[in-house]
């Protein structure tokens, strides 16, 4: 008999939130024309496309003006960071970043570096947590243009020094670029940002959504080649009904954040126990308080990351890995690098609203055997 | 110098680690083993597997034969 499947990897991609799809397929009926039109049915698509805006910046703090629908999360974080470095190009050629920030990011300012300009990571501490005066001195160089940093890591969990973080940069007129791919729908948003990005398939919303807020006066100049849409922010006409979707689902997952944050960190409380407690030999990595509520991250020491995903997926466990044999670079989670924690036999288990305690306690239970028949099977136990 | 030399070159992770695992209870206390390994991930796990052993990391070092790590067993 196979096993039940137990999704366990929300930090990807979230299973679709009930409500997302129902407008997904009421938009699919209403909301095919090009809202830019000036007919009925391009009316009609205006305000289903107005209304996921203002209720998108209302759930995020903003204005709805501020608001832009991408193609995606990482297109949005591209956005941000292009974006940002070319409206301070006068200013300077800049871009200080965490080393922990999504690889989106990452690859944004290896542009950067190839087109002529720099770019400066700040490290960690072995908690995956900024070190804040590495960051103040950094943005306090000349010639720093934009400044990028991850509200809690996607690999890890732990939540980075926001609000520090930013009055560093208020202090020296830098703007302040954060990713929020793991925040938005989940837990409070920190204050003190200039540019945010999210990515709908986080929160339940469909995948192909991403979400670009730039505050206003903020100094930010679209990288891409022009367009009038989206407040010229990014080109294309929007994936309406996908983009109805995003907003609706956001409103709901926003709605129940709260009370989901509190449920699913009690989840992930016992998941870090009992695994560092009944897994010998296993390292549980992140910040054990100051962490995303949905999100935890061990390695298992002598075991190989892919045996341990497959094996584990043949048991139902669908579970990410920073393991570089996962990698199809073959190099570990630069976020484990920067730590300097364990990155081989590397799990990441991140739960959502679907997640039931049965799920977690099942995890729980068959997770020591399948570790121990891998180490078993490479003749690593009692090493 | 290094007292001996394990080569894990070609050698993916956690292969190297496992090596040097298997290997430190075999020297006297005090001996220095360098680990040659060209996996990318040896660089972040054979410091960790240092930390949660309690043995000296001394460090690495990119010589000739690509990158090695220098391990002193320290119980």
């Amino acid at each position: 008999m196979s096993a039940s499947p137990v999704y366990l990897d929300a930090a990807t991609a979230a299973p679709m939130h009930p409500v997302a799809r129902q407008a997904l397929l009421a938009a699919l009926d209403d909301g095919w024309a090009d809202p830019g039109k000036l007919y009925t049915q391009a009316r009609r698509a205006r305000q289903l496309l107005d209304a996921a805006r203002e209720a998108t910046a209302l759930t995020l703090g903003v204005r709805a003006d501020e608001v832009s629908f991408t193609p995606s999360g990482t297109t949005a974080a591209h956005g941000a960071v292009l974006g940002g470095l070319a409206g301070r190009r006068r200013v300077g050629s800049t871009l200080v970043h965490s080393a922990i920030e999504h690889s989106a990011v990452l690859h944004a300012a290896e542009r950067h570096v190839g087109a002529g300009g720099t770019a400066a990571a700040v490290p960690v501490d072995r908690l995956g947590r900024l070190d804040l005066t590495a960051w103040s001195t950094a943005v306090r160089a000349p010639g720093v243009a934009l400044a990028a940093l991850i509200t809690a890591s996607h690999e890890v969990g732990t939540v980075q020094p926001v609000a520090e973080a930013a009055a560093a940069c208020a202090d020296m007129g830098v703007p302040l670029y954060v990713d929020a791919a793991q925040s938005v729908g989940r837990v409070p948003l920190p204050a003190g940002w200039s540019v945010l990005t999210a990515s709908a398939h986080k929160w339940g919303g469909p995948p192909g959504v991403g979400v670009l807020a730039v505050r206003k006066g903020t100094r930010w100049e679209s990288p891409w080649p022009a367009d009038e849409r989206e407040g010229g922010r990014t080109p294309g006409v929007v994936n309406l009904p996908a983009v109805v979707a995003a907003a609706a689902s956001l409103r709901a997952a926003a709605a129940d954040a709260a009370a989901e944050a509190t449920r699913l960190a009690a989840l992930v409380d016992r998941v870090r126990e009992r695994v560092a407690v009944e897994v010998p030999d296993v390292e549980v990595v992140g910040d054990p308080v100051l962490r995303l509520p949905h999100l935890v991250t061990f390695s298992c020491l002598y075991v190989d990351g892919e045996a341990l995903l497959h094996a584990l997926d043949r048991r139902g466990f669908a579970v990410s890995s920073g393991s570089s044999c996962t990698s199809s670079t073959l190099r570990p989670s630069h976020v484990l690098e920067a730590m300097g924690v364990l990155s081989h036999g590397n799990v990441r288990v991140s739960l959502h609203r679907e997640t039931t305690e049965a799920d977690v306690e099942r995890f729980l239970t068959e997770l020591p055997g399948i570790v121990a028949g891998l180490r078993a099977d490479a003749g690593v136990v009692g090493l | 110098m290094p007292d001996e030399v394990i080569d894990c070159r070609g050698q993916r992770c956690p292969l190297p680690v496992i090596a040097a695992a298997r290997r430190m209870p075999e020297v006297p206390v005090g001996t220095v083993v360098r680990v040659l390994a060209d996996d990318p991930a040896a660089a972040v796990d054979i410091p960790a597997w240092c930390r949660m052993r309690g043995q000296e990391f001394l460090g690495s070092v990119n010589g000739p034969d690509g990158p090695a790590y220098d391990v002193r067993r320290t119980h």
